[in-house]
């Protein structure tokens, strides 16, 4: 080769096809934007069914995750996902289809160090830096009431 | 010189392969001898549906061969897997001696490689070379859980799901493998597991340029030039470099992950990877052609990334290899 690292990485990435971005950020956010208009419709119907407002707001997200993790389970959110990107896997569906789909795989290394200890490994980082991110948010918003 | 003459050149005298629903659909499905529609082989987890795939691929290559597994001595085999125990599983029922070898997708090369050399320095007569990759296990290894919702780069690659078998002997009527080139290891710097072509490609650059020039010979001396899994885009980087060294691979070169998929309709990006790309390419389509004599003088050089998915995640780039093969109808 008569390139250096440096100038190969340049070369193959102009060699290299690139992601249709904006065609991938239409979809996604059509996707998205039409998952975020069935939950505003559920919470309707929940609110009209006579249920209160707080546990409403708590049963959406429950049967996102519901309708996620069987669509994953009879193998079709995969396909969707492909076509949706960011789209599914923004959303609450994307976090239930990354444990629902780590499950799935690992159970055929039993109940105990398949399921149980890898079911998290795609979402275990959500969940910790999530948690993370609440906890700073919480002191900043605390700290934030002391001052003002 | 780093080439490998062999002055008892091993004939291949059959092989088969196994294949996935997705490989069967591809151009050349009916090429392949064996396919299940579910992937799975009967089995009960995909890293059993990998060894399955190896031992049918080794138990039909002999039939074909009119052979029973008393008749081959050794059996070499490699995969993807940790600990290579797809083939490991694979082999056992045949009870013979077993080498497991590891070089990432260029694995089916390599192990011809050692296997001709085995042969021609007499330690054994016959032999089976076989490697395997299978699509599930792959990714439950390298990537994502099967059933997880992402979306994939378009230089990305799809494993293949597959098994490529081969019997090799001292006393058979060609086509023979002449002589073998090891590749040697080359990291330009890629580090994007998604890009796997552009990581391998050097290195097959490296080990055809050696070739050509340690023989004195061009890519027009050949029928065929076939690369492992370089995909789309280590196919046309690897013209396009050696075009400007004076190698003009336009016309009779090919690329195994390119030709086992429809890469505009089959949803598989840049082309197949895996090392039972190659081997069930090789073991179907091209071995059938040689044996047809359609094909009589053929460069096979199979290409691996030899990364882990730990080493990725420390950011290290990805070396590549490429063994070369060199097969044709008679004996030099």
């Amino acid at each position: 080769m008569d390139m250096n690292r440096n100038e190969y990485i340049k070369y193959s990435k102009r060699h290299s096809k690139k992601s249709p971005v904006i065609a991938d950020c239409a979809k996604a956010f059509f996707v998205g934007g039409f998952l975020c208009a069935c939950a505003e419709a559920l919470s309707m119907l929940f609110l009209s069914l006579g249920i209160d407002g707080n546990t409403a707001k708590s049963l959406v997200p429950i049967t996102f995750i519901f309708l996620a993790g069987l669509l994953t389970g009879i193998g079709i959110f995969d396909d969707i996902a492909r076509f949706a990107g960011a789209g599914t896997l923004v959303p609450i569906t994307g976090f239930a289809n990354s444990i629902v789909a780590s499950a799935i795989d690992d159970k055929s290394e039993g109940f105990i160090l398949g399921v149980g200890a890898k079911m998290f490994t795609v979402a275990g980082p959500v969940i910790v830096y999530g948690t993370l991110s609440s906890v700073i948010y919480g002191v900043i918003y605390w700290l934030a009431g002391v001052i003002f | 010189m780093s080439i490998i003459k062999l002055s008892h050149a091993p004939s291949i005298i059959s092989g088969a392969s196994v294949v996935g629903k997705k490989e069967y659909d591809g151009p050349l499905g009916t090429d392949f001898d064996i396919h299940d529609n579910d992937s799975t082989f009967g089995m009960d987890t995909w890293e059993k549906s990998e060894s399955e795939m190896q031992r049918l691929a080794v138990n039909t290559s002999l039939a074909k061969a009119k052979l029973s597994p008393s008749d081959i001595e050794v059996i070499f085999a490699g995969d993807l897997m940790n600990q290579c125990t797809g083939s490991a599983y694979g082999a056992l029922g045949f009870a013979k001696p077993y080498f497991g070898i590891y070089g990432a997708c260029s694995t089916f090369a390599e192990g011809l490689a050692i296997a001709s050399m085995m042969l021609g320095a007499g330690y054994y007569k016959k032999c089976a070379v076989v490697t395997s990759s299978h699509f599930c296990s792959a990714e439950r290894q390298f990537r994502f859980p099967i059933e997880y919702g992402g979306q994939r780069p378009p230089t990305s690659q799809r494993t293949v799901t597959g098994a490529g078998a081969v019997i090799l002997s001292l006393d058979g009527a060609g086509p023979f493998i002449c002589d073998v080139m090891p590749g040697i290891p080359i990291d330009m710097g890629i580090s994007d597991a998604n890009n796997m072509g552009a990581a391998m490609a050097p290195a097959a650059i490296n080990t055809f340029k050696r070739y050509f020039d340690e023989t004195n010979t061009s890519p027009s001396d050949y029928d065929l030039i076939l690369t492992g899994d370089l995909g789309m885009e280590g196919h046309s980087i690897l013209c396009e470099i050696m075009g400007t060294k004076g190698y003009d691979m336009s016309k009779n070169y090919n690329d195994c992950g390119l030709m086992i998929y429809n890469c505009k309709t089959q949803d598989v990006h840049s082309g197949g990877s895996g090392c039972g790309c190659s081997a069930t390419v090789f073991s179907s389509l091209i071995l059938k052609k040689l044996l047809r004599h359609e094909l009589n003088n053929v460069l096979f050089a199979a290409t691996g990334a030899l990364m882990s998915p730990d080493s990725i995640k420390q950011g290290m780039s990805i070396p590549g290899i490429a063994h070369l093969i060199h097969i044709k109808n008679e004996r030099i």
